[in-house]
């Protein structure tokens, strides 16, 4: 059976790479700390030495649209190619090519509808940010197969939040009873509170801190009981209208199980909302 | 109230150079033209295989014409499209980084929760 070496989950800052690369008066005062935090959690990656990664996120209006949404959609492709127009005009985000791994995908497609997750499926994805700020951060090698896994937290109606946990869980257990030798890193992006094109946008700090203190806290502990008693899709439109998108975490504290402390947890308070990193070692730091 | 026709306009403007200066030099050609010619084409089918029914109110058309945010926010566009679309257009008239961002967020200031719904 497959190993699962690593599950990461983490924010995605599409900024990173802009503020990480440049110089001068160009670079932020606060770049020097991110590049540290974010050094020593793909760290946290790369001596749990994954064969492939199943990549959790969420298209941002790139190539998922409202003609015909996708609760929850897994790639089955060769390859993926990844970032648009708009994410390198705005962001800086270089045009990018990953491989896919097919096998697995097909796997957690047709294992996952048996499940009882009707599953959308795409056999030509383009993928962005929300895939490829985590392939920035914890592999710039881009060197690994991927399975794309995508989630609507963005179009309302969406799935209830205990439906992410659901999944998470399902992902989980189907990756350790795959019949193969790869050993698994699962990484899932989201947010924390955040607001985008509100009149809480771009401030000093998230738009919520306090919920982001909550969110942390949970997401550390992978205390799923709190975070689902405290958060509903009414409830989480209050810390920040884009806030949705802790759903992505919720889905990664399935994929951890259920009160399973995180081993490396960071945190970095930046502009406009606040960065958060997490790994477990479902089998031990050391069994690399 | 066609809030899916709204997003349908920032989204097939924002993913074009071509029409996001289109529409930044020329808002309410754009709109028009836009409006005639793409808002019944339905993305995934040939462009022979159209809609019939999709045209804006009279105040969503307004609001796409006159570059108007503060308005798009209230009718219940999608605020991810609307801002994305609208850094494009004007954040290169900014000479301090996030200037734009914050000042959009402040013309939006007289919102509290709940804010208009998005749902399409």
């Amino acid at each position: 059976m497959a190993t699962i070496s690593a599950v990461i989950a983490s924010t995605h800052h599409p900024f990173y790479l802009r503020a990480s690369t440049s110089a001068g008066d160009e670079r932020p005062p606060f770049a020097d700390e991110w590049v540290a935090k974010i050094t020593a959690f793909r760290e946290t990656l790369t001596r749990a030495n994954p064969d492939v990664l199943v990549m959790v996120g969420s298209d941002h209006f790139h190539q998922i649209w409202l003609d015909n949404m996708p609760q929850f959609l897994v790639g089955k492709a060769p390859f993926y190619d990844a970032n648009y127009y708009n994410e390198e005009r705005e962001f800086g985000l270089p045009r990018m090519f990953l491989r896919g791994h097919e096998e697995l995908s097909e796997y957690l497609l047709r294992h996952g509808l048996d499940a009882g997750f009707d599953l959308a499926f795409s056999n030509e994805l383009r993928i962005d940010h929300s895939i490829t700020c985590p392939i920035i951060t914890l592999r710039p090698e881009a060197d690994l197969p991927i399975v794309p896994v995508y989630t609507n937290i963005f179009a309302p109606p969406m799935p209830q939040p205990s439906r992410f946990v659901e999944l998470g869980k399902a992902i989980r257990q189907m990756v350790e009873e795959w019949p193969s030798e790869q050993r698994v890193a699962i990484i899932g992006t989201g947010h924390l509170s955040l607001e985008l094109g509100g009149p809480r946008q771009f401030g000093p700090h998230g738009p919520d801190p306090e919920f982001d203190r909550k969110a942390v806290s949970w997401i550390a502990s992978s205390d799923i009981k709190s975070a689902l008693a405290e958060v509903s899709l009414d409830s989480l439109w209050q810390p920040g209208n884009a806030t949705h998108g802790f759903m992505d975490f919720l889905l990664m504290m399935g994929v951890a199980g259920e009160n399973v402390q995180a081993d490396y947890v960071d945190s970095l308070d930046l502009f406009h909302t606040m960065e958060a990193y997490f790994t477990w070692y479902p089998n031990g730091a050391d069994a690399a | 109230m066609s809030k899916y026709l709204l997003n349908k306009f920032l989204f097939t403007v924002d993913r074009d150079p071509e029409l996001v200066e289109r529409y930044r030099e020329d808002p309410r050609g754009t709109v028009a033209w836009w409006e005639a010619d793409v808002a019944n084409v339905i993305i995934g089918c040939h462009e022979g295989e159209r809609s019939t029914w999709l045209k804006f109110t009279d105040e969503e058309r307004a609001a796409l014409a006159g570059h108007d945010y503060v308005a798009l926010f209230g009718l219940g566009a999608h605020p991810f499209l609307t801002l994305t679309l609208f850094i494009a257009l004007f954040e290169r008239d900014y000479a301090e980084p996030l200037a734009f961002q914050r000042e959009y967020a402040v013309k939006l200031s007289h919102w509290s929760l709940p804010y208009p719904d998005i749902a399409t």
